[in-house]
């Protein structure tokens, strides 16, 4: 099952193409752009592994490009994103966050029932690839 | 009251089957028009918007005014007194780019060349001022996306313990991504004498990225000729990746006389008959003392004289002071300079 997180994820996958006018887009407007890397899908997993520091005062998006790249390189099998966070005063928050590199394979999610008190049911979900150590998933 | 409510629902309903063709359609990411945007203005784009048939013509001044070569260099030439050998590289390069650029639109091969360059020269001979110049030229003949410069020197790329050295050597190539990358005295990133120098690593970085990524990143390396050569000779592969090798003149004592000229026109200052004289008098003298700067030593020597002149009119204890006053600086601001006690 393919994952659906932050921006463009229900479109094709963004070629490099347009990866670099997103994050070029981001750098116009004067945001902090990183990236970021994991192997847990799961949706409430907000912080990921920082591949790098993140890149302040690029003006091109060739900088950013190259560690994208390096870091698909080296996690082929992991979720990997691309964070553009803007830091004028009011707004503080990431700004753009979108997906750049994805497992081959996304085996899904398993929904777990648990009744509780007073015959209620609680439920929570758990990706199938989670199920093994974190490195040896995918 | 019904019909014209009807009316108006009908006229938005028009506007909305037919988007305007400036308007962003809602469906569209919005960054994605940016992106389209940025390429407007990329002079890359157009020059491959269109390619030409064999028997086309291109007008050549269209394309020289296209790309703003002709202003670029007219101003060289007006900011930069004398380094004719200089002038002439430049005007070679930007030619070859052109060029280039109209083989491109007949789809003739055009490889893209190799821009690294080295400036060699005395302090003060303008190395940095040509290379701010070099990106504005490369920028507006397409062979860099943005054109800017990013001047460092050794302590920007070389880290202070192990590991160090990499992440900032890259955090550099990647903010001079889509410029130029100007590495003054660039010989001090190679020292022999201690092999564990980490300066070694940053080259090794340099290298990769300067063959492995050409279309990102023009490296200017620039420092006294001498010094220059031996770094080149003891690292073969710098050498082999930098095709233009610019060698930038000391100035002329007429020359230098320009300059002072120039910088005083600038700041609205001139100097009177005698100073003149008293000046050409100081470049001789300073000429032949060690750490003559070029260029460099002319500015400096012009703002003591400004000192000296303030200093003057201050103490001089004259009721009025005319405009012509504080323009004029005159022999004696000169004289008073160190290179003349001296002796």
């Amino acid at each position: 099952m393919r994952i659906t997180q932050g921006a463009f994820s229900f479109l094709p996958d963004l070629s490099d193409e347009e990866i670099l006018a997103q994050v070029s887009y981001s750098l116009d407007s004067g945001w902090a752009v990183s990236v970021e890397f994991t192997d847990d899908p799961h949706p409430r997993n907000t912080y990921w592994n920082m591949w790098g520091l993140p890149m302040f005062d690029l003006s091109d998006p060739a900088g950013v490009m190259y560690e994208i790249n390096r870091c698909r390189q080296a996690y082929p099998n992991h979720y990997v994103r691309v964070n553009a966070f803007d830091s004028s005063y009011g707004r503080q928050t990431t700004a753009l966050s979108f997906i750049v590199n994805r497992p081959a394979e996304e085996p899904g999610f398993r929904l777990s029932r648990t009744e509780t008190q007073d015959r209620r049911i609680s439920y929570s979900i758990s990706s199938y690839a989670s199920d093994k150590p974190s490195g040896e998933r995918y | 009251m019904d019909t014209s409510a009807k009316r108006s629902w009908d006229f938005q309903m028009n506007r909305a089957d037919q988007p305007r063709a400036d308007q962003p359609r809602a469906d569209q990411p919005r960054a994605m028009e940016s992106g389209t945007a940025l390429s407007e203005g990329d002079p890359v784009a157009d020059a491959e918007g269109t390619l030409l048939l064999d028997d086309d013509l291109i007008n050549l001044y269209e394309e020289k005014e296209k790309t703003k070569i002709e202003a670029i260099l007219a101003r060289l030439d007006d900011e930069l007194v004398g380094l004719g050998p200089v002038k002439t590289k430049l005007a070679e390069i930007s030619s070859l780019l052109l060029v280039d650029r109209m083989r491109k639109r007949f789809s003739l091969a055009s490889s893209r060349p190799n821009l690294h360059m080295s400036f060699t020269g005395s302090p003060g001979t303008g190395k940095t001022t040509v290379a701010m110049r070099m990106a504005e030229l490369l920028f507006s003949l397409g062979y860099l996306k943005k054109g800017h410069l990013v001047a460092v020197t050794r302590d920007d790329l070389v880290g202070q313990y192990i590991g160090h050295t990499a992440p900032k050597t890259k955090e550099v190539l990647k903010r001079a991504m889509g410029g130029v990358l100007f590495i003054d005295e660039a010989y001090y990133l190679y020292r022999p004498e201690n092999e564990r120098d980490y300066g070694q690593e940053t080259i090794e970085i340099l290298l990769q990225v300067m063959e492995n990524q050409r279309d990102d990143l023009v490296v200017i390396v620039a420092g006294y000729k001498d010094r220059m050569d031996k770094f080149f000779e003891s690292n073969p592969g710098m050498n082999s990746r930098i095709a233009h090798h610019v060698d930038f003149p000391d100035y002329s004592i007429e020359e230098l006389d320009q300059i002072a000229r120039l910088i005083l026109k600038d700041q609205s200052y001139y100097f009177s008959k005698e100073a003149e004289e008293t000046f050409r008098e100081y470049l001789n003298k300073r000429m032949t003392q060690p750490h003559f700067a070029n260029a460099r030593s002319v500015r400096n020597a012009i703002e003591r004289s400004r000192l000296r002149q303030a200093n003057r009119i201050v103490n001089s204890q004259a009721e009025k002071v005319s405009k012509d006053d504080l323009m004029k600086i005159t022999a004696e601001d000169i004289r008073l300079s160190r290179v003349f006690l001296d002796l």
